[in-house]
């Protein structure tokens, strides 16, 4: 079978029946009852909406956040600084105290 | 706005689109019945391409029109009122096609005789298969019901209504590189039913 002649003649069949533009009776009177009625607005639809265009920012800038956090230049320190770099944390009120003792 | 009396109406004076969306803006929403009642035709021809039943094509109308009176405000005047409407108006069928993909798988032993005849008679005699017989009409309804939503789309407004890839494009919110991937797409999906409807039913 051609299929290209076939989708020729259906696709001319189609041409040659335009639909009909038939309005139903008294449509345009049920549109504008329909347009006086008070529009209900749904809030989780309204939220869901507001949700779903907050996401594609979100997610631009948690990747700008994770790029700029993985790609910035740290000097990552030394493997036994970290003893180091607690016991100074612990003691610095003391060290900035140096009267603290007399406070006992 | 308000709905109540007719202050719209002015005997031997046809007000145009124009006057009629700035009134409406201004308040008087009375003066949107006009619009409805000049427009719905063409909006009924546009939905009865892509829904069979008429309380579905009714359905559609109704919402292209509440939403076009929502967003009315939207509406800048640069182009007719008829092409922001239909371009709603299309859109509105596509998200519909979408919401409603069913029997898009079905068998083809739905097709009913007469379509299966007119088949038969063309895989006979191609030259002689009419193509205004009403078993043809039916039959390429029934293929469209096939397709994808974005195909039937592209397919009903190229091929069918022989709109340019440009108005497709306006009409749709698509870009033209893709109105084009999705006319390619489109074209070969319905040669693949056909072909699959001719391979399992006529050889």
């Amino acid at each position: 079978m051609n299929i290209d002649e076939l989708e020729r003649k259906l696709i001319m069949a189609a041409r040659s029946n335009p639909p009909s533009d038939r309005v139903p009776y008294a449509f345009e009177m049920r549109i504008m009852e329909r347009l006086k009625q008070p529009v209900f607005a749904d809030h989780w639809s309204v939220w869901g909406q507001a949700l779903w265009r907050a996401a594609a920012p979100c997610v631009a800038i948690m990747v700008l956040f994770t790029a700029w956090t993985v790609l910035s230049p740290t000097a990552s320190p030394a493997e036994g600084d970290i003893d180091q770099e607690l016991e100074r944390t612990v003691m610095a009120s003391f060290e900035a105290e140096p009267s603290a003792e007399m406070n006992w | 706005m308000t709905f109540g009396g007719a202050p719209h109406i002015l005997v031997g004076m046809e007000r145009t689109d124009a006057e009629l969306i700035a009134a409406v803006l201004r308040g008087d929403a009375a003066s949107f019945e006009p619009l409805v009642q000049k427009y719905s035709p063409r909006l009924f021809a546009t939905a009865r391409r892509y829904a069979r039943r008429e309380d579905e094509v009714e359905d559609i109308v109704q919402e292209v029109w509440l939403k076009a009176y929502q967003k009315l405000s939207g509406f800048r005047g640069e182009a007719p009122f008829e092409h922001w409407l239909m371009r709603m108006a299309v859109r509105t069928c596509y998200d519909f096609l979408r919401n409603h993909q069913r029997n898009r798988e079905t068998a083809f032993s739905e097709i009913t005789d007469a379509e299966g005849d007119w088949l038969e008679h063309y895989a006979q005699e191609p030259e002689n298969a009419r193509e205004n017989a009403d078993a043809a009409r039916q039959l390429v309804a029934r293929v469209l019901e096939h397709l994808s939503p974005p195909a039937r789309v592209i397919i009903t407004l190229l091929e069918i209504e022989e709109k340019s890839i440009k108005e497709i494009s306006r009409l749709t919110g698509w870009s033209l590189p893709l109105v084009k991937v999705r006319a390619f797409r489109a074209r070969a999906e319905m040669r693949k039913f056909l072909a699959r409807m001719a391979r399992e039913k006529y050889l």
